[in-house]
């Protein structure tokens, strides 16, 4: 009878729905796409093949097996060490914004589950939080996963998703970067594997860092990874730079990707790979 | 080269070379005035460097003739062999390093080098390393663990250079690299910033068991202009972003990044190389004394605690 109710209900209906929640563009390759299949797609252009950001829930859901994720420190959060304050006021409130914008208290979700049964460590960056932004509290998050990998004999994989270290957290912010490191290398020398997952974009303090050191890296298509900003090296160089300069294809081609993975079939390489390091 | 804000002492100074031109033994009345002269230099020195502001401070660290680490490795050691190369592609020449002794204390020694003069800067790149840098620091500090010596390296640095063929070399993994490595190396390390502490380039080779600046240095995750120009659509306002990056040493010891402020003499390392090297050379060799007597296993463990605690506020 469903079908009945509804055309009940539909009758007095007679407003158009809006065009934005049939389309919706590709950031790239500005194609118009019909919204249903870009959500099928995984947020992925059909045509340019173009990744779309993805939250960190989309991408637990993708990754891990369904309802496995769990956050193993929900409660670490941002902090204004330096009080600091720009032309558009403080930080705090800005922090205070992006938390009730997104639900999170950080640019990261550290938590663990399953992926086809293994269980795994994971660490998501999250853009839609202050540029997904290395911070205190992100790399607080992130060395915690590494811990947690360690005391659970667990792999560990990190999703990175930052335009880089947060000028916020000032000096704070750049010692996040060895502090990272330092647990990535107590994860070695507890011989558990880490991948490293690089997304768009992978830029900066977090590329000249965690992102960078993993046993394998995998770059999701096109996405923008490098250290420098290409404006500041077009400035420094006084040269134009090729259109694909710091794509994952480029970072490939130049050894510093091992494989760049389509977003559907990433949960399956993962699987595989884990299961080539021995993972159970 | 003067400072704009040391304009007032600039005069003094000038009226002290023509002073001195005009009197080359000077006697009696002469030698009181000279010395009312400078006096009168020193007291306005002390005075403007107490209260330097952070952009100010940048100017000082930036200063063209601020002493480089080749200047620290004339004034603190008795010998050093440079050892070049990375092994991989070339020798970068904007990152030296090399065996030294400081007293009776082998040592390693790395750091940026900016240059002096306009070829040696070009040469040096204005201290800017590509990738060749960071990995030549990473070999000679291999070396300092198999050996068993302490690495002691001086940070200057605008930053890793932002350059093509940098990035397409690996600045980041370069990079990320000596940052995991020097987490867990087995011999102490001991980092000094002694100018420009410029963010990933800075931190590349600054992973230390005991981290140490000179007083008018600075450190920073973006340059002021950088920042400026991001945070306030504007790279005019680098004072206001200094301001509230807290990049000078004073707030950096507040926030726990570094463990001690190596004082300069006044005016800044730039007015007297003797009085810094003086001051360098006693903190170091106080720091290589009580670190040799850790244990290796230890020491790595001390230093993993150490940045782990850092932005961890409860």
């Amino acid at each position: 009878m469903a079908w009945f109710h509804k055309s009940k209900e539909a009758a007095p209906k007679s407003e158009a729905p809006k065009k934005e929640d049939i389309w919706t563009q590709c950031p790239a390759c500005k194609a118009h796409i019909y919204k249903e299949e870009w959500d099928r797609n995984l947020k992925v252009c059909d045509r340019c093949h173009f990744h779309e950001r993805l939250t960190w829930e989309e991408r637990a859901n993708l990754l891990m097996d369904e309802g496995t994720f769990v956050e193993i420190c929900p409660k670490v959060s941002w902090n204004d060490p330096l009080k600091f304050s720009d032309s558009k006021g403080p930080y705090a409130e800005k922090a205070i914004e992006n938390c009730a914008k997104t639900g999170m208290k950080e640019s990261v979700a550290v938590g663990s589950g399953k992926i086809k049964g293994i269980k795994t460590s994971m660490a998501i960056m999250d853009f839609r939080f202050m540029g997904g932004s290395l911070a205190s509290g992100t790399g607080e998050k992130i060395l915690l996963g590494a811990l947690y990998a360690i005391k659970h004999k667990q792999p560990y994989i990190i999703i990175s998703a930052s335009g880089g270290a947060r000028m916020h957290e000032g000096i704070v912010s750049l010692m996040q970067m060895p502090k990272t490191c330092a647990a990535l290398a107590q994860l070695r020398e507890a011989n558990l594997p880490y991948i490293s997952i690089m997304t768009d974009p992978t830029t900066g303090g977090v590329s000249a860092s965690f992102a960078m050191v993993g046993d394998i890296h995998i770059a999701e298509p096109r996405s923008l990874i490098g250290f420098a900003g290409r404006r500041v090296i077009e400035e420094t160089i006084k040269q134009k730079l090729p259109d694909d300069f710091q794509t994952a294809e480029y970072l490939v081609e130049h050894g510093f990707v091992d494989m760049i993975v389509h977003r559907k079939d990433m949960r399956e390489m993962l699987f595989k790979i884990l299961k080539y390091a021995g993972c159970r | 080269m003067s400072l704009d804000f040391e304009k007032e002492v600039a005069d003094v100074e000038a009226k002290i070379a023509e002073f001195k031109t005009q009197n080359p033994e000077p006697t009696g009345v002469l030698v009181k005035e000279l010395n009312r002269l400078e006096t009168e230099r020193s007291d306005m020195l002390k005075k403007i460097y107490a209260s330097l502001t952070p952009w100010q401070t940048v100017q000082v660290a930036r200063h063209p003739e601020r002493p480089l680490i080749r200047d620290f490795i004339q004034g603190i050691c008795s010998e050093f062999i440079e050892l070049h190369g990375d092994r991989l592609f070339g020798d970068d020449h904007g990152m030296i390093g090399g065996f030294a002794m400081i007293d009776d204390h082998r040592v390693m020694i790395i750091g940026q080098q900016k240059g002096k003069d306009l070829e040696e800067k070009i040469k040096c790149n204005f201290g800017q390393a590509c990738p060749e840098g960071y990995r030549k620091a990473l070999r000679l500090m291999k070396l300092a663990e198999k050996f068993n010596l302490p690495v002691i390296t001086f940070i200057d640095t605008p930053g890793a250079f932002p350059g093509r063929d940098a990035e397409e070399r690996g600045q980041a993994e370069a990079i990320a690299r000596n940052l995991l490595e020097m987490s867990a190396l087995k011999t102490p390390i001991i980092a000094l910033v002694t100018g420009e502490g410029g963010s990933g380039g800075a931190i590349g080779i600054g992973v230390g068991d005991i981290v140490l600046m000179l007083s008018n240095a600075v450190y920073s995750v973006i340059s002021p202009e950088g920042c400026a120009s991001i945070l306030w659509r504007d790279g005019t306002k680098a004072d206001e972003a200094a301001n509230a990056l807290k990049i000078t040493s004073k707030s950096i010891l507040q926030l726990k990044i570094i463990d001690e402020i190596i004082p300069e003499p006044v005016g800044g390392a730039h007015r007297d190389y003797a009085g810094t090297m003086k001051a360098t050379k006693k903190v170091l060799l106080k720091h290589i004394t009580t670190l040799k007597k850790i244990t290796p296993r230890k020491l790595s463990s001390r230093r993993f605690e150490k940045f782990a605690a850092m932005g961890r506020f409860k």
